[in-house]
């Protein structure tokens, strides 16, 4: 089973096809949705987020389309500023994820012998953990607070972006071109960086991609057990802890929660599309349809 | 690997280099069981050290943890406490002692229940095992069957539909749609029982396995299993929906590339009944990825009793382990980890097992 399905140049020529479908254009929609909330958060958000000013749990209603939590804070409002904290913080998780578990990955493939060694074994411990149970227990021994939460997400999420670089690696190491970058003279870092790294980071990225749904609710959970951010921050995972104290006012614990998923769904939305299309057997699928 | 086994003779123990494996006075499963346990072991030991390494790694001072304030104004207290704990030690020596510990079965006490933490977690075991037990079989069951269902159908509209539903499934978050089932089937319908194992007023079933409804079962109690049965229904599904998710979305794809295998399309052109040729052709094959895959369900099933369990109150170890992490209880939090790890271990060594009875190419290796 030599395939390729991740090579660069399968990238551009079956994407455009893919993304026509229903689901990757509803998953692109509502990201895009999320980012520009995001980004306008200020403008959008009708109250601060933090300013406990308003009648405590009122309902669902005109003024406060969210309803009110018990401190008196704006839900809607609340929601809005929590997407400037969780999809941004989830994005530089993948982004660490990615550079440290590449990194180490391109080591032990470039390597080999006891980098190779120390490197995967030290990746087959975190994967002998359940994630969250993992995550739960450094977050815990490092002390609670969101960027201890974001490294204890970063340990246990940097192997497989290790176990695959070094798939790339091995397979990249013995080319001719990279050989002949030897030969001339390169020093063992530079043929890594110019010949080898550029030919394995397409794949990876898309690892990335399909990733950032389990990656925010890995961190919004820890933020719900209490491990991760600061109770007055409008942290989705929070406010959904926030709301089971409170729980027949239903509206407390709804919304943030329907914020996770709706942001989960549309990266998980867009990453199966990318899977498919990817997968040389489906996008021929989809291509004979298209015609 | 032999080419000399496989394709020929497809049952286990025939082939040449199953002979010669004999003579040498090893059966190639049991060498092969040997090997993956001696992994085990070794990742067990892994496992010590990682909750070792992150106990000692806290920045906070375990004597200010652990003692009063006054005893802390009195360094002779102070000095007998951590010479008591072995803290005076070095960093190794603590090591080799907390080794020796966890091999007697001592893991510490809990700072919050101040009881022993291997007391804790052998009460809370058994009712996550009952809870993560059920929700595996739940997930097989549905996650196998929508997968096969998505495959045969693929392209149409109940493929499109189960897709959708899968990808719902991995991307709820536990802990909220455990929030939500618990307020509309329970405080709102009022059509499920709430929280616990079994409704109070019954008492329990005599425990033998730990298991309510075995327990009530082995008792004759039909009372109890229905309500012990009852109140499994919703953190059940709750937990089971991202697995179910997951194991619909891997068999698919695993039963449409057995699907596309030359030997299918023959079975077919002989005129085999589709029955035949999906159980004894395509699932067969199909279901050494699955299992692989529902063994890593299995470690997403254990994280998750952390988020439903302390919704549903359900006194298991995910609820332990909630109210450990919050208090920052750090040996109950570090024994979880450890158990949980280890259960994890033995999963994927029953998978590994699995795999090579299942696939006879696995354990020539």
């Amino acid at each position: 089973m030599k395939r390729d399905p991740l090579s660069r140049k399968g990238l551009t020529r079956r994407l455009p096809e893919a993304w026509r479908r229903p689901l990757a254009l509803a998953g692109g929609a509502v990201a895009l949705a999320w980012l520009v909330i995001a980004l306008a958060a200020p403008v959008l958000a009708p109250y601060d987020p933090l300013a406990q000013e308003l009648p405590r749990l009122a309902a669902p209603g005109p003024g406060h389309w969210f309803g009110t939590d018990q401190l008196g804070r704006d839900i809607l409002s609340r929601v809005i500023h929590g997407a400037r904290v969780t999809i941004p913080l989830t994005m530089l998780l993948v982004a660490l994820s990615v550079l440290l578990g590449g990194l180490l990955g391109a080591c032990a493939g470039y390597f080999g012998r006891w980098a190779d060694e120390t490197i995967m074994r030290v990746a087959d411990l975190v994967f002998a953990f359940p994630t969250v149970i993992l995550a739960m227990v450094v977050a815990a021994a490092l002390g609670a607070s969101l960027t201890n939460a974001v490294l204890a997400v970063l340990v246990v999420a940097w192997p497989a972006y290790a176990r695959v670089t070094r798939g790339l690696v091995l397979g990249v190491r013995e080319r001719e071109f990279v050989l002949s970058g030897r030969l001339l003279g390169f020093s063992a870092w530079r043929s890594l960086r110019v010949d080898v790294l550029p030919n394995v980071t397409g794949p990876v990225l898309v690892l990335a991609t399909l990733d950032i749904g389990t990656a925010l609710l890995l961190l919004s959970g820890l933020s719900f057990l209490g491990l991760g951010a600061k109770p007055p921050s409008p942290e989705w995972g929070a406010m959904v802890a926030g709301g089971v104290e409170v729980f027949d006012s239903w509206w407390v614990a709804t919304f943030p929660g329907l914020a996770i998923l709706t942001v989960v769904l549309a990266f998980n939305f867009l990453g199966d599309t990318l899977r498919d299309a990817l997968d040389p057997r489906t996008a021929r699928a989809i291509k004979e349809r298209a015609l | 690997m032999s080419n000399t086994a496989s394709g020929k003779t497809p049952l286990p123990g025939r082939g040449p280099e199953q002979a010669r494996a004999r003579r040498r006075g090893a059966h190639p499963l049991a060498r092969f069981l040997v090997r993956r346990l001696l992994t085990a072991v070794l990742l067990a030991w892994g496992i010590t050290l990682v909750t070792f390494v992150l106990t000692n790694l806290v920045p906070g001072d375990p004597v200010a943890a652990n003692l009063g304030q006054r005893a802390l104004g009195d360094p002779a207290i102070v000095a007998q406490w951590r010479a008591e704990h072995g803290l005076d030690k070095p960093l190794w020596e603590q090591y080799a002692l907390h080794l020796q510990g966890l091999l007697q079965g001592d893991f510490g006490t809990s700072q919050q229940s101040h009881r022993p933490v291997a007391q804790d977690l052998a009460e809370f075991v058994p009712a996550t095992l009952e809870l993560a037990g059920a929700a595996i079989l739940v997930s097989l069951v549905l996650g196998v069957g929508f997968g096969v269902l998505a495959a045969l159908r693929r392209d149409r509209l109940s493929d499109h539909l189960l897709r959708v539903l899968s990808l719902v499934g991995i991307s709820v978050p536990t802990f909220w749609l455990a929030l939500v089932a618990f307020y509309v089937f329970f405080y709102r319908l009022q059509i499920t029982p709430g929280s616990g194992r079994v409704d109070p007023a019954l008492g329990g079933a005599p425990p033998v396995t730990g298991l309510q409804t075995i327990d009530a079962l082995l008792a004759g109690r039909w009372d109890i299993f229905a309500s012990a049965a009852g109140h499994l229904i919703t953190p059940t599904l709750v937990l089971a929906l991202y697995t179910i998710g997951l194991l619909t979305r891997f068999t698919r794809s695993a039963v449409l590339e057995v699907l596309g295998q030359d030997y299918v399309r023959a079975a077919r052109a002989k005129g085999l009944p589709g029955r035949v040729i999906l159980f004894r052709y395509v699932l067969r094959s199909a279901l050494v990825p699955i299992i692989t895959v529902a063994g890593l369900a299995f470690g997403s099933l254990l994280s998750g009793t952390v988020l439903v369990e302390a919704i549903f109150a359900w006194p298991g170890i995910g609820q332990y382990a909630y109210k450990s992490a919050t208090t920052l209880d750090l040996p109950a939090v570090m024994g979880v980890g450890l158990v949980v790890g280890v259960v994890y271990l033995v999963i994927n060594l029953i998978v590994d097992v699995l795999y090579g009875v299942i696939d006879p190419r696995v354990r020539l290796q």
